[in-house]
């Protein structure tokens, strides 16, 4: 354990073994991968979750798609992608976000379709668009549970994320915990605990910004998420 | 410079036997049906295994946490937050973590240890939030009937929380499906041995694939299962 730690504050280097990827590089180019895939699913996502939301439509869709969702196996998908589409960036980026986009729908559509009916009845007596609806009501109401499908996608992509190294990607933190042979038992272990903190910190810090993101009103009573 | 001279080493690159593997297109039935026996029945038959275990053992613990919490109220937010902790560590971390711990190291009892820990947040949760949604007259009405508290749990609110944990159940359930393909991290056979067989040969398709879609099969299929267990069990959810 000591070990680990020293290998951590070494910076990942790995005495009497040549120069090794600095942990800083291996964090950074890991919040890279899974930022680059939580942002295009979010695209992706968003407008779909919210648009049938507001319509009040295609339930059994975005319900199942996230029940779905919750039964792929992420090295599974990633085996399966590697198979159609080869190895690289754009292939796990390609599994990131189809692991990324189902949590995101789901609880967008939950949420914009779970505001209350009367105030949206409120909101259109007082003469306002279905635009207006939607910004100035139905998103401000649903923004908590809205951040909280993306703070599960966002955990999720960051743990599959390191697996991809599993599945032969290179240039993530799992690349550590992937390659006994140069780092020794206790560089993989370091390198577990790195991945650990990244994802307690990836949650804490979307935690906080989904408690910002909450109007005031709201804030009693919808700490929790649905997982 | 002989050998060179006299052509490839290996004759017959795509005739033969195993011409369908050196090819690797994306599947081989051939290879399929011969390595069904060995390869790949055996590896869904160890990850059922894997998860049945994991998942009964996380029901036990988390059961009787809700239970506990269900009576004393403060204990929540601490098993929430220790649970939600295990739940963020990504698998990959966690298996490595238990592995340098004195009596668990490279064996199955480190998958798990690390499987029943995602469990407990899943099934801690619903099964307490079940307990919760008894509604109060309900347990008034039992009280009148003279039910002690332990009759009162075993004959009215476990029965009535019942929709919520079968369903935390089913959540468990896929999850630990899911996250045992990681298990051969470690050196315990899952559906991820072939997988990482497949990945250590030259990315061999027909092994991905075949592994791969056995593992999301057997999610949805116990996803499935769950959802017509959930159906027999609780019939009265569905009466008007």
């Amino acid at each position: 354990m000591s070990a680990a730690l020293r290998f951590i504050l070494r910076d990942g280097q790995v005495p009497g073994a040549g120069p090794l990827p600095s942990l800083i590089h291996l964090t950074l180019s890991t919040l890279a991968v899974s930022g680059i895939g939580i942002g295009i699913a979010l695209v992706v996502a968003l407008p779909i979750g919210i648009g049938l939301g507001h319509l009040h439509r295609g339930s059994f869709i975005a319900i199942n798609i996230g029940n779905l969702w919750r039964s792929l196996p992420s090295l599974a998908v990633l085996a399966i992608a590697v198979a159609f589409l080869g190895l690289g960036l754009v292939n796990v980026e390609a599994a990131l976000i189809v692991l990324a986009v189902p949590p995101i729908v789901t609880n967008a559509y939950v949420a914009v379709d779970g505001v209350d009916r009367d105030l949206v009845d409120a909101a259109r007596g007082m003469g306002m668009t279905q635009w207006e609806v939607l910004a100035r009501v139905e998103l401000p109401l649903s923004l908590p549970l809205i951040f909280a499908g993306i703070r599960t996608a966002a955990v999720f992509v960051v743990a599959t994320t390191t697996i991809s190294a599993l599945a032969g990607y290179s240039g993530t933190l799992g690349d550590v915990i992937n390659n006994e042979t140069s780092y020794r038992t206790y560089g993989v272990l370091g390198g577990a605990i790195c991945v650990a903190l990244l994802a307690l910190t990836v949650e804490v810090v979307l935690a906080g910004v989904q408690r910002a993101l909450t109007p005031r009103g709201l804030l009693r009573g919808t700490s929790g998420r649905p997982l | 410079m002989l050998i060179a001279a006299g052509g490839p080493v290996i004759p017959d690159f795509n005739t033969g036997a195993f011409a369908c593997e050196r090819a690797n297109p994306l599947f081989c039935f051939d290879w399929f049906s011969r390595n069904w026996g060995g390869v790949l029945w055996p590896a869904l038959r160890e990850h059922v295994l894997l998860t049945v275990v994991a998942v009964a053992i996380g029901f036990a613990i988390s059961s009787v946490l809700a239970i506990l919490a269900y009576r004393r109220r403060w204990l929540e937010r601490p098993i929430v937050a220790v649970t939600l902790v295990l739940y963020t560590i990504p698998s990959i971390a966690l298996f490595e973590l238990l592995v340098p711990i004195r009596g668990l190291g490279l064996s199955i009892r480190s998958a798990e240890v690390a499987l029943v820990s995602y469990t407990l947040l899943i099934l801690f949760r619903n099964i307490l939030t079940g307990l919760r949604a008894v509604p109060e007259e309900v347990l008034d009405a039992a009280r009148g009937m003279g039910m002690s508290s332990r009759q009162l749990l075993w004959r009215v609110e476990l029965p009535l929380a019942l929709p919520a944990i079968v369903a935390g159940l089913r959540i468990a359930t896929v999850t630990v499906i899911s996250l045992a393909t990681i298990a051969p991290l470690i050196g315990v056979q899952s559906l991820g041995t072939p997988i990482f067989a497949a990945i250590g040969n030259n990315l061999f398709k027909t092994e991905l694939i075949a592994a791969g879609g056995l593992a999301v099969a057997l999610g949805l299929f116990a996803d499935g299962a769950f959802v017509l267990a959930q159906r027999a069990l609780t019939p009265w959810t569905r009466a008007r």
